[in-house]
């Protein structure tokens, strides 16, 4: 089976900084990969550039066979696809935020329907469709002509996930979706993100809830100073971390 | 009734003016926001030198010194491209005010729907600036209909300089001028009411 996901030799820097030196990572359709390691260790930068969100100097990024946000021209040069381009591969991923990042003005439907309708061209009537059954799936039927300023952050995350999903991605990026929330919120987004994996949705999520993470990942990729500094099962992991590195993290962290 | 087409007069020069100088302004705001570094430079310089500039001043340049390089203009040409600048250069500002005042999780989220950079700035970046500048704008609607009394200066009978030519007929001037002003003022008022109401109709909730 060809990987839905291929990064190979990853660089990314920000001005004279380099936050990620070399990173290869292989997904398999269905693979649930969790992101982990100290703040600054580049993890969620990796996730960015995934969607194209951050931009990378060097190495390549391939989904569903198709390499993402550059091509080589005649002369070898590296550059930078079309917006209207790299607008369209980002659709092919879907993302959920830290801070959710819903649009305001528009009601919880709505939010749905705005990709279905601008990028799929959906007619209006399906795009209604498509939104209320993803409305659904992430408990938030009742809520569909709420505003987001009207919504608790866990329901306001649980509809930014369906915007994200029902655009049909090839693979979901969560950044960190539980760490805005209120710990009594938690729960019901890491609930809505487990039915996901449990369902075969391919995931690559950034994370600080380890226990979620030994739970519901095929793989965890430790990352320390821009690069994979151990991975392995949730077992091999959590239970026998091989590195230094990834015992103190692992100590210092809740589990 | 020489008043009735002053009033007439003042209306049509300040809606023409700030339509005019809101749709310069929207795409001044946007140069502001967007362009490249050369181009907000420009748009600064013209920003800030038509806000440091007096309104009268203004005035007084585009109907003189531009018939001087050859361009003539009517007295209310003048007038009227002197308050869409003065306009234009405000709106830019609040513009480009609520455009950077909008987080940049927006366009993040806006973008990883696929949406391209126009539709991104046409379905969500524009419906919510426009909510927050419609208060500042309101206020630059009702500075340029006190400000186009100013075009009186260059012979244009709007509502002020009416009221003068009736006044130097009747010699009545308190009772005129006081009309006049309680004019300007229901003017002003009205503005001022049909922008709540548009305010309270578009407020996220």
């Amino acid at each position: 089976m060809s990987p839905i996901l291929t990064i190979s030799g990853l660089h990314k820097s920000f001005g004279e900084l380099e936050v990620l030196k070399g990173i290869d990572l292989t997904m398999q359709q269905g693979d649930v990969v969790s992101l982990i390691g100290s703040s600054g260790s580049g993890k969620t930068t990796l996730l960015r550039c995934v969607n194209l969100l951050e931009d990378f100097e060097k190495g390549s990024i391939e989904l569903a066979g198709q390499k993402i946000g550059y091509r080589e021209d005649g002369a070898g040069q590296r550059r930078r696809l079309p917006e209207r381009e790299v607008a369209r591969q980002r659709s092919m991923t879907g993302m959920a935020f830290q801070q959710f990042n819903l649009f305001p003005h528009m009601t919880a439907i709505r939010n749905v329907m705005l990709g279905l309708i601008k990028t799929k061209n959906m007619p209006k009537d399906e795009a209604r469709e498509v939104a209320q059954k993803w409305l659904e799936r992430v408990g938030m039927a009742a809520r569909s002509d709420h505003y987001p300023g009207q919504l608790s952050g866990g329901q306001q995350q649980r509809v930014a996930i369906a915007r994200a999903i029902a655009m049909n991605p090839q693979i979901m990026l969560f950044d960190e979706v539980t760490s805005a929330l209120d710990p009594e919120l938690v729960a019901e987004v890491l609930a809505v993100v487990r039915d996901l994996a449990v369902e075969g949705m391919t995931m690559l999520l950034v994370t600080h809830e380890m226990r979620f993470a030994r739970d519901v990942s095929t793989k965890v990729v430790f990352m320390h100073q821009g690069r994979i500094h151990e991975e392995g099962t949730p077992d091999e992991i959590f239970g026998a971390p091989k590195t230094e590195r990834l015992q103190g993290f692992l100590a210092n962290s809740e589990i | 009734m020489n008043l009735l087409d002053g009033l007439g007069d003042t209306i049509l020069i300040s809606v023409s003016s700030v339509v005019l100088g809101t749709i310069l302004g929207v795409f001044v705001g946007l140069a502001m926001t967007y362009g490249q570094r050369w181009l907000r430079f420009i748009v600064r310089l013209y920003i800030d030198f038509l806000r440091g500039t007096p309104v009268f001043v203004l005035i007084l340049a585009c109907f003189y010194v531009l018939s001087v390089v050859g361009v003539d203009l009517t007295a209310f040409q003048a007038g009227v491209l002197a308050l869409t600048l003065f306009c234009s250069s405000h709106v830019g500002e609040i513009v480009r005010g609520a455009l950077s005042a909008i987080a940049v999780g927006q366009t993040e989220a806006a973008k990883s729907i696929g949406l391209t950079f126009m539709q991104t700035f046409v379905y969500v970046l524009l419906p919510q600036a426009l909510r927050q500048i419609l208060p500042t704008w309101v206020n630059t609607a009702t500075e340029i209909v006190k400000a186009s009394t100013l075009l009186s200066i260059i012979g244009v009978v709007e509502l002020l300089l009416a009221t003068q030519q009736v006044i130097a007929r009747t010699y009545l001037s308190l009772e005129f001028y006081l009309f006049a002003g309680f004019v300007y003022f229901l003017l002003n008022f009205v503005i001022e009411q049909a922008g709540r109401a548009v305010e309270r109709r578009i407020s996220i909730p």
